[in-house]
């Protein structure tokens, strides 16, 4: 905080200097600061992020009140003000609710899965151990590779004959995992959890660098076994933690596209693995209702905020 | 029996029984551990595997190599359908281009926020923190309409680089970095008259070696790994990147060639490759810093 300080040099007050304290240099300072070259080096940086961010955020929520469609670049074209027009057309269309479903199972399946196993990986891992850096980089070697990439593995071993099918004999689902509507979005949902668990585990790895180890010794000392200690020392040491991975990996789960597009080959079986993304990329660009598709990004957002809002109600509680 | 014991015996053995028991748990979790790396590490000996196989086999015994199936005849067959040098090529560019722009201007900005005192300081912070919490999900749409539609930019490397040209998390690690260097440095050069540039030139750039492989590692494993941003903006086949072609050779190509797991297994070798292995170079180098030397002597 004290670092803002110097933002707040009025005129009329002195700078801190070599007793040089003019009028002229402090309305400099008052203007730039002690170092106004660092407006210079931000610059690109800020234009960036209002280019990027800043100004589509705000398209994008004029875009879902508006009759927005594809135009011919270069003509101008009327774009009357729709009100809600749009969302009550997506509110209304079953395929939505379907994908905001099928996330709803996704995130159902993937999140705890995500949060238990990265949180009993690292505390596994925060021990003395041999190979700990083998271990630690097992485990965050699926994070670091494409999805693509990996999905390809995946398709192999989970289609109709592959690996998983031939090692199950009689017990191999059918019909196959990824083509099974009962199936594949926990499929999707376990693969997105074993892909993002490494970065979760470091992220855990360091919530766990701080706990004290008094704690520990003081939960030996009384007898505590490995379980008792995990539970009363460990996960409420990392509570803030466990905040941060349950809003990112629900962000993540919830920008679900590349594995419900390539694994199950475009939200299948039967729109099962239909992801809301992917109903905006096929709402939006293949069938040109870009409005409509803001819509459903507005609601997604939206209903984001408030599930991240529960967990901190619910963490934070005691 | 029991009543032969002492006391000091029984306490005796209930350590040695305790001790015993936490070695075998110890024993459990570690075997534990073990099987949970199989399971994560198995899914990539298998990419390999059957990316050598000349049939694929994917009965149990297909998991380990048979020298009378093996040859290269897979990576030859996925780059006659998706042209693997000009995807890498696309690849490459993207993934430089993101690299160029994020330590350039990331460098820069990190730099300014840690150390720089300067107007507007505390709201570009606050801008930076606002930033990410926007989910792409929601920039999606109008960045297409803008970048695509508005400015024609679809097929082109600028098209593909621009929403991520400056990582965020890159400029947190620059700051970060700047922040944990002693102040008392940078106060020493501007009293012996150093202008902020020689500063930044000749102090911070020459300290900032560890921060900068780290921001070199995490912007490239993003672009080089992203698939939606590029699969929208490039239809041209020859613009494509690898993740995207390859998906693309996944989702439509796939069903009529002859062997089209072999096929993709050997272009997802490709594609995981040069990320696997940077990490598993570099990461022994991520934590090393000697800040303490250039404050001391």
């Amino acid at each position: 905080m004290t670092s803002t300080t110097h933002d707040t040099h009025g005129p009329g007050r002195t700078a801190p200097g070599r007793g040089r304290t003019t009028a002229g240099r402090s309305w400099r300072l008052w203007l730039g600061g002690h170092q106004p070259i660092g407006m210079l080096f931000v610059s690109p940086y800020v234009l960036y992020l209002a280019a990027i961010f800043i100004y589509p955020l705000g398209f994008a929520v004029w875009m879902s009140f508006h009759d927005y469609f594809f135009a011919a670049p270069g003509v101008s074209v009327d774009r009357p003000f729709v009100g809600l027009e749009n969302y009550t057309t997506v509110l209304t269309d079953p395929a939505v609710w379907r994908s905001f479903l099928n996330i709803a199972v996704f995130l159902v399946i993937n999140v705890p899965l995500t949060v238990v196993g990265s949180l009993v990986l690292a505390s596994a891992l925060n021990k003395k151990l041999p190979f700990r850096s083998f271990f630690r980089t097992a485990y965050y070697i699926p994070y670091i590779t494409a999805s693509v990439a990996v999905v390809g593995v995946w398709i192999f071993l989970f289609n109709s004959n592959g690996l998983v099918n031939q090692a199950l004999g009689p017990l191999a689902p059918d019909p196959s995992w990824l083509v099974n509507s009962h199936l594949a979005m926990p499929v999707v949902a376990v693969f997105v959890a074993w892909k993002q668990l490494g970065f979760f585990v470091v992220l855990y790895l360091s919530a766990l660098q701080n706990v004290p180890n008094e704690l520990y010794e003081s939960a030996a000392l009384d007898g505590a076994g490995r379980f008792r200690t995990f539970r009363s020392i460990t996960v409420p040491a990392v509570r803030p933690a466990t905040l941060l991975v349950l809003v990112l990996a629900t962000i993540t789960g919830a920008n679900l596209f590349t594995e419900p597009y390539l694994l199950t080959s475009g939200g299948g079986p039967d729109g099962a693995t239909t992801s809301p993304v992917l109903l905006m990329y096929q709402r939006g660009l293949q069938q040109g209702h870009p409005d409509e598709a803001a819509a459903i990004g507005v609601i997604l957002v939206v209903l984001i905020t408030a599930i991240s809002l529960v967990y901190r109600r619910f963490l934070e509680r005691d | 029996m029991a009543a032969d014991v002492t006391p000091s015996d029984t306490r005796k053995h209930r350590r040695t029984a305790r001790a015993t028991g936490s070695a075998s748990r110890s024993l459990w979790s570690r075997l534990a551990l073990l099987v949970g790396a199989f399971a994560f590490l198995f899914p990539f000996y298998y990419m390999v595997i059957g990316s050598l196989q000349k049939e694929p086999d994917s009965s149990p015994s297909g998991a380990f190599p048979d020298p009378g199936n093996l040859s290269l005849h897979n990576y030859a067959a996925i780059n006659s359908a998706i042209s693997l040098g000009r995807s890498l090529v696309n690849s490459g560019i993207f993934t430089g281009g993101v690299i160029v722009c994020t330590t350039v201007f990331g460098l820069l900005a990190g730099y300014a926020l840690a150390r720089l005192q300067f107007r507007g300081r505390g709201t570009t912070f606050a801008l930076v923190l606002l930033v990410q919490v926007i989910p792409f999900q929601l920039l999606m749409i109008p960045l297409y309409v803008l970048i695509v539609r508005d400015y024609g930019l679809a097929d082109s490397y600028l098209g593909m680089i621009l929403p991520f040209a400056i990582n965020t998390t890159a400029v947190f690690i620059f700051r970060q970095f700047f922040l944990q260097l002693p102040p008392a440095m940078f106060e020493a050069a501007r009293m012996d008259g150093a202008g902020e540039l020689q500063i930044l030139f000749r102090i911070a750039l020459p300290l900032c070696k560890p921060a900068l492989l780290s921001v070199v590692l995490l912007s490239f494993t993003g672009p080089w790994n992203e698939f939606l941003w590029p699969f929208l903006v490039t239809k041209r086949q020859d613009m494509q990147p690898l993740a995207v072609s390859l998906a693309n050779y996944i989702s439509t190509v796939a069903s009529a060639a002859a062997n089209p797991f072999g096929a993709i297994l050997a272009g997802a070798c490709v594609l995981a490759a040069p990320a696997v292995a940077l990490y598993i170079v570099f990461q022994r180098r991520f934590t090393s810093t000697d800040i303490d030397s250039a404050t001391k002597g």
